[in-house]
């Protein structure tokens, strides 16, 4: 068994071989699911990006419509409440808030399901199947989205803040605009900026940030399986997954930089 | 200059409740073993008592008394948080000053290094960490420190390349100072408001990867930490969710805490929004 694996050889030796093999796009084979481990990795992938994405998406858009609204009605009822929610919520665990959510509407009123991505008995054809697939996505994903939700409204109400305070902002109120127009037009895209930069921070961590909640959710995206893959020791799946998470790190970095540039004429890349 | 900011930092309602959770967070991680009724590894009662009468938090599935476990977690997360926060202060300041003062090969050299160890997915490696070399705490205190100080860095360099071409710094520079003399006497006092706000939002950080890995039985099994009774908790959610609630609501209240001190701080010297 060893020999097969070849771990009766010396370790920098392993190490050459392992870098050797990578080089050539051998990422080893699993010693649990005895199948090449990128292949593995592969199929966990489509899990975790949808959930990322999904959290993602709808927290900024949440965020940005919470921080306009407290910003607008700033210091007031509205305001107040906004901001101590942001508060409370930036600084619960989202495993935390996964183990109430599912306590709650899933153990209690039964209104969603508890673990899994598709229903045990059987998943459904057609149009139902997406259903289904949305009906489990609920709750890790509200679980996921919470902080992000916070960060984005704080910043959000931040920046209209100060942006409302602006002249040019005066100026589009004394032309007579209404104040929808003037928050949406004027206000909101230059207090956006700073959003942009969070949200973008966050395309980094698309493979690897859901960690926590696929293991409550069972969700079989690429967090889980690397929480499986240290419970059975599976070293080669383990490197594996780092090394794709890594790269994948890098790649999203790269990306958002490449959008700042076309978003934000300041900024020239070299 | 400490008890000054600690003035300007009560002025607020923000820089009260942070300071009074922080408070609260110090007190009971230094005493907390001393006011818990019982010890929280020893069974004191029957197995999951709703709270009320003798167990103010109930009981675990063991018998175990939950607001001793509460009171004896505070230790942990404030070390956690605490030795965290020091290690990334004084690594990030050491590396985000040294890359701001003297700029050129060296700067690029320093931000290459903080990139390379900013983007390393950070709880994909403390489970690795975790799982590989064993749950202990001292470990995942060094990791956590490690991984967290590039934010810092990046603040303290970013803060010092503007000083340095202040006047005084030209001044302390003609009268014949050396490098290492002005940058600790005359340029990081300024950055240190920079230093203490980070600071403070990375131990609410610290505290939630801890008792999130605890929370995966990764953690150190050894102490009771806030974490380690959510593992706990997990199979009897249903029937005594007090096992899970009372933990939770310690994390929730002490990073509430931490962050509203950082907030609270900020304002204190208000700084350009970054």
């Amino acid at each position: 068994m060893r020999a097969r694996f070849g771990l009766d050889r010396p370790l920098h030796e392993q190490l050459l071989v392992y870098i050797g093999n990578v080089a050539r796009g051998e990422f080893g084979t699993s010693y649990f699911h005895r199948r090449p481990a990128l292949e593995i990795i592969v199929d966990r992938i489509p899990a975790t990006l949808l959930l990322m994405l999904t959290a993602l998406v709808l927290s900024t858009i949440a965020g940005i419509w919470l921080g306009a609204t407290a910003a607008r009605h700033s210091d007031r009822a509205p305001d107040h409440a906004i901001t101590v929610g942001t508060l409370v919520g930036g600084a619960t665990p989202a495993f935390w808030l996964g183990q109430v959510l599912v306590i709650v509407f899933a153990a209690n009123l039964g209104w969603f399901p508890v673990q899994g991505m598709t229903s045990v008995r059987g998943v459904p054809e057609g149009f139902a199947r997406v259903l289904d697939l949305l009906h489990h996505l609920v709750l890790p994903a509200l679980t996921l989205g919470l902080l992000q939700l916070a960060l984005v409204t704080r910043l959000t109400r931040a920046g209209v803040r100060e942006a409302l305070a602006d002249e040019y902002v005066r100026t589009a109120r004394a032309k007579g605009l209404a104040p929808g127009a003037v928050l949406g037009r004027h206000a909101l895209p230059n207090a956006l900026l700073p959003v942009v930069t969070v949200v973008g921070g966050h395309f980094g961590t698309l493979l690897t940030g859901a960690v926590l909640t696929e293991i409550i959710f069972a969700w079989p995206g690429l967090g889980r399986l690397l929480y499986d893959a240290t419970l059975s020791r599976d070293y080669p799946l383990l490197m594996s997954i780092f090394l794709v998470a890594s790269v994948s790190v890098i790649v999203a970095n790269l990306l958002t930089d490449l959008v700042y540039g076309a978003l934000d004429p300041r900024v020239r890349l070299r | 200059m400490t008890a000054g900011v600690l003035r300007r930092l009560m002025r607020s309602r923000v820089g009260q409740v942070g300071v009074a959770l922080t408070g609260i967070l110090v007190a009971l991680g230094l005493f907390g073993g001393v006011f818990a009724p019982a010890d929280p590894f020893l069974p004191t009662g029957l197995p999951l008592r709703p709270p009320g009468g003798a167990h103010l938090f109930g009981t675990d599935d063991l018998g175990r008394d939950v607001l001793s476990g509460v009171l004896h977690g505070a230790r942990i997360s404030l070390l956690v948080g605490v030795v965290t926060a020091a290690t990334a202060a004084f690594v990030g300041t050491a590396v985000g000053a040294t890359a701001g003062f003297y700029g050129g090969s060296t700067d690029d050299l320093l931000m290459r290094l903080t990139e390379f160890v900013q983007v390393i997915p950070r709880f994909f490696l403390a489970v690795l960490v975790a799982a590989l070399f064993g749950p202990s705490i001292v470990f995942l205190v060094l990791l956590f420190g490690l991984t967290f100080w590039p934010g810092t860095a990046r603040l303290v360099r970013s803060q010092v390349l503007s000083l340095r071409e202040r006047e005084y710094v030209v001044a302390a520079r003609s009268v014949g100072l050396r490098d290492g003399r002005i940058l600790v006497r005359h340029v990081l006092p300024n950055v240190l408001a920079i230093i203490l706000v980070s600071g403070a939002l990375q131990v609410g950080a610290a505290i939630l990867i801890e008792a999130s890995l605890s929370f995966l039985g990764l953690g150190d099994r050894t102490v009771v930490s806030w974490g380690y009774m959510l593992n706990n908790a997990q199979p009897f959610l249903r029937s005594a969710p007090w096992l899970s609630v009372f933990p939770g609501l310690a994390l929730v209240v002490t990073v509430l805490g931490t962050n509203l001190l950082a907030d609270g701080l900020q304002a204190t010297w208000e700084r350009p929004r970054t």
